[in-house]
């Protein structure tokens, strides 16, 4: 089943440059999925429209059941409740701990306390810092905040979760352990994409990739078929 | 349920944000309290002007004195006469007699003096007492009374009526401008600290929008802070109001400078205007907030 359906996507900034033209591509439940492409191909832009931080020119998208073009501003936090985003600077607030940053996401809708609690243990023992609870993002390691900003996406156990560059502040063995977080998610059944210049990273993992390049897709690998050679 | 647990996160996130930034939050909490001082006193001038005003123009009364040698017929004319008279509440018509036996009554001096009048040494005079409906109109209404035969003379403190209705004006106007004024710069104060808080809360509110706050979730901790400023700001100008009123009121037993300016009873006067102030209090953040979050919350 189709959980992203682009369709004859075109993105141009008001200034006149244009990211993206007529794209299509659908991803399946369930798939782990990078996008790789040099820099100003148009990465960023695919997922921002995603997750309806920038809005189509034109074309059709469909997230988890909803017209992502369509959607109105005030209706954006709708999209949103349904997928998780991580970012390469992790975006954590540094005056709450590892546990208040993760909950800090639940309490905006309102759960109760000891259902906060509840997920929030069970989501930091899955990226391995529950002994960390207490602690604040500037006392941990650069894997480990990212791993903080990926149990805080996954918290609300959204169906997609967007990755834009996690890995790109951190060195080698770090990155290999935020993707093994990464594929622990993915077998839970969370539908995962993931922009990076690694391709170090895209060969080991063995996954579907799609090469970006001056916003058209040029090519889309199989599961398996990537190499790093294969640019 | 979840909108109340929403809802209390909420307050407690606005009361932490306003001790937050401290400085900020104390100069606009100042600023409503110098507002709200300057509204009660406002308000208390106002209202008591309002109801010493409505004391005097209810007591205000044209006295038409008659000829002293007026006969019945010619009185039952002038009677008529006033009787034809727009905006006239009522009238009194008080004989030479009545006037007499009541300064007779008033002291025994008087009574001595005039027992030993006759009837046609007696110089009082004859009057008809007019109350009217709107003080405005009083000029006019002495005018067309003095304009009717057989009557002498007519007084109504003129001069001194208008003069006491356009400085209780005056004095209305320039505390309404005043309130306005103040209100203004307090609003454009607290939009100023919420603007700030906005900035300062700005990865916050970004984090807020991608776990998928809603809107109204986002706008309303900010809203609500206004909220709160107008209410902590609020509390001084009450206890000072509340306290300050009585005591002059009881200063002064009741009444200021003289006996006819008489002061509105503190119960519950002065309740109504610190709910009064409170809610100005209330409004008038909750607009800066709303204001600055219109502007600078872009979602």
């Amino acid at each position: 089943m189709n959980l992203i359906r682009m369709k004859g996507v075109n993105k141009q900034y008001k200034n006149g440059v244009t990211a993206i033209y007529d794209l299509d591509l659908t991803i399946e439940k369930g798939d782990f999925v990078f996008i790789i492409g040099s820099t100003g191909c148009g990465k960023s832009t695919l997922i921002k429209m995603l997750y309806r931080e920038e809005k189509p020119t034109s074309g059709k998208i469909i997230v988890g059941g909803l017209d992502v073009a369509k959607l109105r501003n005030g209706k954006v936090y709708k999209l949103r409740r349904k997928l998780g985003v991580v970012f390469q600077d992790f975006k954590l607030l540094s005056k709450l701990t590892v546990y208040e940053n993760v909950a800090f996401a639940l309490e905006v809708f309102g759960l109760p306390k000891s259902e906060i609690h509840e997920k929030v243990l069970k989501v930091l023992d899955l990226v391995g810092l529950k002994n960390k609870a207490k602690h604040y993002p500037t006392e941990l390691s650069g894997g480990e905040q990212q791993r903080v900003a990926i149990a805080r996406a996954i918290v609300n156990g959204p169906k997609l979760l967007i990755c834009d560059e996690p890995t790109g502040n951190l060195d080698e063995a770090t990155s290999m352990e935020i993707m093994k977080v990464l594929e622990e998610i993915n077998k839970l059944g969370t539908t995962i994409i993931m922009v990076t210049h690694d391709t170090n990273i895209v060969s080991l993992m063995k996954k579907r990739v799609i090469l970006l390049d001056a916003g058209r897709i040029l090519k889309d690998y199989e599961k398996g078929t990537y190499t790093h050679e294969g640019i | 349920m979840r909108a109340f647990r929403v809802l209390s996160r909420n307050i407690r996130d606005s009361f932490k944000s306003v001790f937050r930034n401290f400085s900020l939050s104390l100069a606009s909490i100042s600023c409503i309290a110098i507002t709200l001082i300057v509204v009660a006193v406002a308000i208390i001038l106002t209202y008591n002007v309002n109801n010493f005003a409505t004391l005097v123009e209810k007591d205000v009364t044209i006295v038409a004195f008659l000829d002293v040698d007026i006969t019945e017929e010619e009185t039952k004319m002038v009677e008529e006469e006033i009787k034809k008279l727009d905006n006239i509440e009522n009238y009194v018509y008080r004989s030479k007699t009545d006037i007499t036996e009541e300064m007779m009554d008033s002291s025994d001096i008087f009574g001595s003096i005039m027992s030993e009048w006759k009837e046609e040494e007696n110089p009082l005079q004859a009057t008809f007492q007019v109350k009217v409906i709107d003080i405005d109109t009083i000029g006019d209404i002495a005018n067309q009374i003095k304009g009717i035969n057989h009557v002498d003379v007519v007084k109504y403190g003129e001069g001194m009526v208008e003069q006491l209705v356009s400085v209780f004006d005056s004095i209305k106007n320039v505390s309404l401008i005043v309130v306005i004024a103040l209100i203004l710069v307090t609003a454009f104060l607290i939009s100023n600290t919420i603007k700030i808080t906005i900035f300062s809360r700005r990865r916050e509110i970004e984090i807020m929008r991608l776990v998928g706050a809603s809107n109204i979730n986002i706008k309303i901790p900010f809203i609500l802070e206004g909220l709160v400023l107008g209410i902590i700001g609020s509390i001084l100008p009450v206890v000072i109001t509340i306290y300050g009123y009585v005591a002059i009121y009881n200063k002064f037993g009741g009444k200021l400078f003289t006996q006819i300016i008489q002061l509105i009873k503190p119960e519950p006067f002065i309740y109504l205007v610190a709910i009064a102030l409170v809610t100005i209090g209330m409004i008038v953040g909750m607009f800066g907030s709303w204001r600055a979050v219109k502007k600078h919350l872009k979602i």
